[in-house]
């Protein structure tokens, strides 16, 4: 990576002309308004922090009807709707954005641009969001209640048998849709013609590498979705059979379609992790990130395997011998570019001179819980045991594996990181080394003896259970409950950070390098306006 | 936690794994579910030996290569040849568990050659059961009680996992399932013979077992298929020949006397009584699922048939939704489910319950035309 040279007239270079810009609105509408990538960058983690927590709500629902066999506090139909919407809104609500919002604040610092290369557009791309959000948890209230039919809507489920409110499901998805992929265009648009000069590609710091490929993958994948939702809105509602043996359909189609999209989606949700961690590590092992082109090639070839690789969600489908075959083999050959990040990052930590601040902690606990997601991730790859583990809670375990204790491991390790660069005061470490410690225990108590309940037989998305998992159902609604607890410290920590605290350096992380390191703390309103230079 | 322990202990250390246990795959009953119980452990044990590698190194790091231990980092950050090994290896790993694992899959999929041949049917919410080479078959409906569920009386051993009539199978003999739908997938799952099969309306899957040991095996249904996905459980008694012969030739028998019983049925009549006393029966078994036991049904998703239009209208438009269904819809046709007192029985209760006061009382005799329309 590059060496960066320090800057020698910094302070004309962080606000110099046209002062009027720094007059922002006050209130609300300099939030409604704004084309700040900042702003921006921090309506999108809120956002996903609020959305997190919706999520979490709905899960302590299935959780707390999980606590003991029989029905208790609500009705199956009602499950069904929780699992789909929990489902929805983490993926849709809070993972992206999370990643959208740290994009958007630390990409232009990354490479010294003065902000993201389509400002408005970015206003856009982030207010139509809440709009989406609103829509899709309004649906619950109408009459028949919201979507029912699991985050994958698979048809007929989702036509002929849906409630009357999948129209409005619909619609929430296609603004969902919309927005990624404004943000994704912005993100391509701004690495590729905002980069300080000297920046070449594989100068790039791997966080803005990972989410340029994640950007990629956002375009090709998104349109997939909305043309699926489409067909599932024209078969439920103007009588087409996209999905219906009796008009010429087929019910298997819908899911082709969706895991087209599907497993891209997968991939969108860790490349960027991949390239906070890949941040992370080399900050605290003072080190450099071992092996950056191998890193890079790692991340493009796990993108473009993730185009190929869609069938093993269907193995049960009734596919010929010999598609099972290929996406078996393709599927466990991703293994090899993942193994070699995770190899990497273990040799960036070899003979560094580690410490252990919050984002760190965070970081390894991600690379250990992320490769045991990635374990199952291949037991599931072989066809025939997915035979036995499809659709049970080991395939819940799994993603919940790569997907909390990776994508959100990783979100919080970069919150930590870059909270004083945002705040311009250190957090409380004391309270976020308990928040971290609470979460890494109670997370695996959630969700490790999921694995168990799955090998043993117990479906996913069933609202009661046989009395023999009852003890291992009890024990993962404990963890659930003290994750979920767990997940407030982090809010008053963030709260209290913003407030005040110690006041935070230029480069809090004595290991940590970029331009971003280079601008005091609180980053100025406008930064880069003319751009810095890169050996 | 003791107990949480002592489970983990077993499940990393294991080498003497029991056939049955609560916490991994089961050894299952089948060659097939034998292998697959073979490989998952295989591959398992592959994963914990890469994850101690992997991990060891990184704990080792972790505790020698601290900053408050004084040292100073390494300057080193790359190495092609380092990049070479660990990719190479992995890829070598990979291929030496696809090997067993594609000897296994096309064992499994291997449909040809069998004895007997049975089709299953899912439908919301239970599964219907054709035997293929005898012409006769039957629905299996989960057999725990409402007030179970509720919580309001004592779960039995098998909560959820019991049927009114199970499929019932003879050991080794090959048998064919061919897997299909009425309404929305569903998936067939009974993992002592690691069979699972997705069941798509309008098409036809196949898949196999062949059993060894007698016994009584359960499943559930494992794709999510609305409302009451996790209430349609798999029951499967597994015979020795001779025995499952004797169970044929009994059901074959029973068969004729239930046509006979049918005829009876349509010269004879029922009392109001005997058909609300008998509707209800049917009634909740099979349509307060959607309907609601209050007749209310869901807004929204599921229409009320109290006070409804058709409940309390014209008598032959409501036996023709019974017995034929409602096309592009979650209605079900229960023409071919129910037997005509029972068709008759359940719409009289319909039309008499909740205040639907019609005071119509519906005939065998009356079901008979439109159903054999």
């Amino acid at each position: 990576m590059s060496t960066l040279v320090k800057n020698n007239n910094k302070k004309a270079d962080i606000d110099d002309f046209d002062h009027a810009h720094d007059e922002k609105p006050r209130g609300i509408m300099r939030w409604l308004l704004t084309t700040n990538h900042k702003d921006i960058g921090t309506l999108y983690l809120g956002f996903s922090l609020l959305m997190f927590f919706v999520g979490g709500a709905m899960a302590m629902v299935i959780r707390a009807e999980l606590f003991q066999p029989g029905m208790q506090i609500v009705d199956p139909n009602f499950f069904n709707q929780m699992t789909t919407v929990h489902g929805l809104i983490m993926v849709f609500g809070a993972v992206m954005p999370a990643f959208v919002g740290l994009a958007n604040w630390m990409v232009p610092l990354m490479i010294g641009a003065p902000d993201m290369a389509l400002p408005r557009l970015n206003n856009w791309s982030f207010w139509i969001l809440p709009a989406a959000f609103s829509v899709l948890i309004a649906s619950l209230f109408m009459p028949g209640g919201g979507p029912n039919f699991g985050w994958t809507f698979y048809a007929p489920l989702s036509t002929t048998y849906a409630p009357d409110s999948t129209a409005l499901f619909v619609f929430a998805v296609h603004i969902m849709g919309i927005s990624s992929i404004l943000g994704a265009i912005n993100i391509i648009v701004t690495i590729m013609n905002l980069r300080a000069p000297g920046m070449s590609y594989m100068k790039m710091p791997m966080f803005v590498w990972t989410w340029f490929i994640t950007a990629f993958l956002l375009i090709v994948a998104i349109p997939v979705l909305a043309a699926a939702v489409t067909m599932i809105l024209t078969d439920k509602y103007f009588a087409t059979s996209f999905f219906s043996a009796a008009g010429g359909g087929d019910p298997v189609l819908f899911q082709h379609i969706f895991w087209f999209f599907g497993h891209p989606e997968v991939y969108i949700m860790i490349l960027p992790s991949f390239g906070i961690i890949s941040t992370i590590i080399p900050a605290f092992s003072r080190k450099k990130l071992f092996g950056y082109s191998s890193m890079v090639y790692a991340t493009a070839s796990i993108a473009l395997l993730s185009f190929v690789v869609w069938a093993h969600h269907m193995f049960t489908t009734g596919m010929p011998l010999a598609a099972e075959l290929f996406f078996m083999y393709s599927t466990i050959l991703i293994a090899v570019p993942t193994g070699v990040k995770v190899f990497n990052w273990v040799a960036t930590m070899w003979r560094g001179a580690i410490s252990f601040e919050v984002p760190m902690l965070f970081a390894i606990a991600f690379i250990i819980l992320f490769t045991i997601g990635g374990f199952s991730g291949l037991m599931l790859g072989i066809t025939p045991l997915d035979f036995q583990y499809h659709d049970t809670y080991f395939v819940v375990a799994h993603f919940h594996y790569v997907l909390v204790t990776g994508a959100i491991f990783s979100i919080m390790a970069g919150a930590y990181f870059w909270l004083p660069k945002w705040t311009g005061y250190m957090y409380d470490e004391r309270l976020a080394k308990l928040h971290f410690w609470l979460s890494l225990i109670s997370v695996n108590i959630l969700f490790f003896p999921m694995h168990f309940l799955g090998l043993a037989g117990m479906p996913r998305r069933i609202p009661d259970y046989a009395l023999q998992f009852a003890d291992f159902n009890q024990l993962v609604s404990l963890g659930g409950f003290a994750f979920g607890i767990s997940q407030l410290l982090f809010v008053v920590v963030v709260v209290k950070c913003v407030r005040g605290g110690a006041k935070a350096q230029e480069k809090p992380w004595d290991g940590a390098e970029g331009f971003e390191w280079e601008l005091p703390s609180p980053v100025p309103y406008h930064t880069f306006s003319t751009p810095p230079k890169v050996k | 936690m003791y107990k949480i322990i002592i489970t983990f202990a077993l499940l990393v250390f294991s080498s003497i794994a029991t056939a049955q246990s609560d916490y991994n795959l089961p050894l299952g009953v089948t060659d097939i579910s034998q292998k697959v119980y073979n490989l998952h452990m295989t591959i398992f044990y592959v994963c914990i030996a890469i994850g101690l590698v992997v991990f060891g190194l990184m704990f080792f790091a972790m505790i020698k290569h601290r900053k408050s231990k004084g040292v100073k980092a390494a300057q080193f950050h790359e190495s092609t040849l380092i990049e070479i090994i660990w990719t190479v290896i992995p890829f070598f790993i990979l291929i030496a568990l696809a090997v067993p694992a594609t000897q296994t899959l096309i064992e499994m999929e291997d449909n040809s050659n069998a004895d007997i041949t049975i089709k299953i049917t899912g439908s919301q919410w239970k599964w219907h059961y054709e035997y293929f080479d005898h012409d006769f078959g039957f629905y299996s409906l989960l057999s725990t009680s409402p007030e179970q569920i509720a919580n309001t009386k004592e779960k039995g051993v098998n909560y959820l996992l019991e049927v009114d009539k199970p499929l019932v199978l003879p050991i080794n003999k090959k048998v064919r399932f061919l897997v299909t739908a009425d309404d929305v997938i569903h998936s067939w799952w009974v993992p002592a013979f690691a069979v699972k099969q997705d069941a798509n309306p309008g098409f036809i899957n196949e898949a196999w077992t062949r059993i060894n040991e007698p016994g009584v095996y359960r499943g559930q249904c494992a794709e999510l298929c609305g409302k009451d996905h996790g209430f349609m459980p798999i029951v499967v008694e597994v015979l020795p020949e001779k025995e499952y012969q004797q169970w044929l030739d009994s059901q074959l028998s029973s068969v004729l006397l239930a046509k006979e019983k049918e005829q009876q049925d349509l010269n004879s009549g029922m009392t109001m009584e005997e058909a609300m006393t008998l509707g209800e029966q049917v009634y909740l078994s099979l349509c307060a699922a959607c309907h609601m036991p209050s007749g209310e049904g869901i807004p929204g998703a599921f229409p009320a048939l109290k006070n409804s239009k058709i409940a309390l209208g014209d008598v032959k438009k409501h036996i023709d939704i019974v017995v034929n269904g409602v096309e592009k819809s979650a209605m079900q046709a229960y023409g071919q489910q129910l037997s005509l007192k029972k068709l008759a029985a359940v719409i009289t209760y319909e039309r008499n319950a909740w205040g639907n006061n019609t005071g119509d009382l519906v005939q065998a005799n009356d079901v008979q035309q439109p159903a054999n329309k």
